[in-house]
């Protein structure tokens, strides 16, 4: 298993980058017949999909996943493998409680699990989903769930 | 329209780097017309921080500057962070001010939860690991001093979350002219009246050698028994007072020749109204 501690930090972005999780998301849309899906997410250009727009994009969209990863192989180390897996199950039955995706839910289980109810970061102070001027298109959201589409 | 890149998925909250690429395009734009695109406004700062025999004394000045502007002459740069812990920001000045009342936020919430006060360790290492999560681009450079039950301690914190911990600090644009003023006359274990004139003079030669920073010195004096905020503490910068009239006596000048020219009038038209005077 691989040991994320800090030693690793020191090396900057270009170590995280090897190590974490791989980012699939600055592509596009795979449609039908694994061609990009024009109708649905709009013209594509390589440039956008290869090269990060910001320095910290990659960085901030993996953020939490890599902390997550970091902080259970620690738990292994230190408690033996049982103790991230309950959490893990916690973790995934919490993530259960939720309204359809296209409304608005509190995730209060999942926080109060993962401490985030103690601390205030920027995803609390900006870009509120709550408070956004747009709804996701509730049947395609629905269909992205249940893996109809 | 923003979100096409996404449309599956429930947004986040957080940053959202959706404009950076358009942003990036119009910079490039502009300058090729030769425009340059507007700044972030600094505080173009003087901080200074000591370790005296009864505490921490943070010392600041107010003035903050928008590129070659001065944009605020008076404002505040000693934040608050607990009741015991305060903390000087330079730098951008949205940055510095929204990272120090997010640390203020977080240090409560701590404390309430472990139900002990702050100690100052705690923000100086949530502030590291949070400036360097965004590897240096908020720019934002502070200097945190505090009391708690382990001692007085002084921490500065630069943008790329790097952080030192001495007995005197100084940052900011200004810094070098106020770390002088340390270095020459420090001593461990000062008395509060020469620690504060201490940091008063490494603030004034902040004000009058750097471009950067001006107008009042404000202090904060943290001790066991409380915090003492004295804004204005000094004022180096005030215009100075007129000592006599410069304007001239009627008759200064000598009059040398005199010509009258006449306009000729012609009556075009007389009318008379009488006025009722009851």
């Amino acid at each position: 298993i691989c040991d994320f501690l800090c030693i690793k930090n020191t090396r900057g972005l270009r170590s995280q980058l090897k190590d974490s999780v791989p980012v699939t998301g600055l592509g596009t849309q795979i449609g039908a017949y694994g061609v990009q899906d024009t109708l649905r997410s709009g013209f594509s250009s390589v440039k956008n999909e290869l090269l990060p727009s910001h320095a910290l994009e990659l960085s901030e969209k993996n953020f939490q996943l890599n902390q997550d990863k970091m902080n259970f192989s620690t738990l292994r180390n230190i408690q033996g493998l049982h103790a991230p897996l309950k959490l893990q199950m916690e973790y995934r039955a919490a993530r259960q409680i939720q309204r359809l995706p296209f409304l608005q839910s509190s995730h209060l289980a999942l926080d109060t699990l993962k401490g985030n109810d103690e601390s205030i970061s920027f995803e609390d102070i900006l870009n509120d989903p709550a408070q956004s001027e747009m709804m996701g298109e509730p049947h395609i959201m629905v269909e992205y769930k249940l893996g109809l589409m | 329209m923003l979100n096409t890149s996404r449309p599956c998925q429930p947004q986040s909250g957080g940053f959202s780097f959706e404009n950076s690429r358009r942003n990036a395009v119009l910079e490039g734009n502009l300058s090729e017309l030769g425009y340059s695109s507007p700044k972030a406004r600094k505080t173009g700062t003087t901080i200074a921080g000591i370790v005296f025999k009864d505490g921490v004394i943070l010392g600041a000045d107010t003035r903050a500057t928008d590129d070659m502007v001065v944009a605020d002459k008076n404002c505040m740069k000693i934040h608050y962070i607990a009741p015991n812990i305060y903390c000087c920001g330079a730098g951008v000045a949205a940055d510095a001010e929204v990272t120090t009342q997010m640390m203020s936020s977080n240090v409560e919430l701590h404390s309430l939860s472990t139900g002990r006060p702050p100690l100052v360790v705690t923000v100086t290492r949530q502030l590291k690991q949070m400036l360097f999560r965004y590897q240096g681009h908020i720019g934002s450079s502070l200097i945190v001093g505090g009391v708690d039950v382990t001692g007085a301690h002084l921490y500065s914190v630069y943008p790329h979350g790097s952080y030192d911990k001495l007995p005197f600090l100084t940052m900011g644009s200004g810094a070098g002219p106020a770390i002088s003023i340390f270095e020459d006359r420090f001593r461990p274990n000062m008395e509060l009246e020469d620690a504060k004139q201490l940091v008063r003079d490494a603030i004034v030669a902040g004000i009058f050698c750097d471009l950067g920073s001006g107008s009042n010195v404000d202090l904060c004096i943290i001790t066991q028994a409380g915090v003492q905020y004295l804004r204005a503490y000094d004022q180096p910068a005030q215009k100075g007072k007129k000592e006599g009239q410069y304007k001239y006596k009627p008759g200064t000048t000598a009059v040398l020749t005199k010509t009258v020219t006449p306009l000729p009038l012609d009556i075009v038209d007389e009318s008379v109204q009488l006025m009722d005077t009851q």
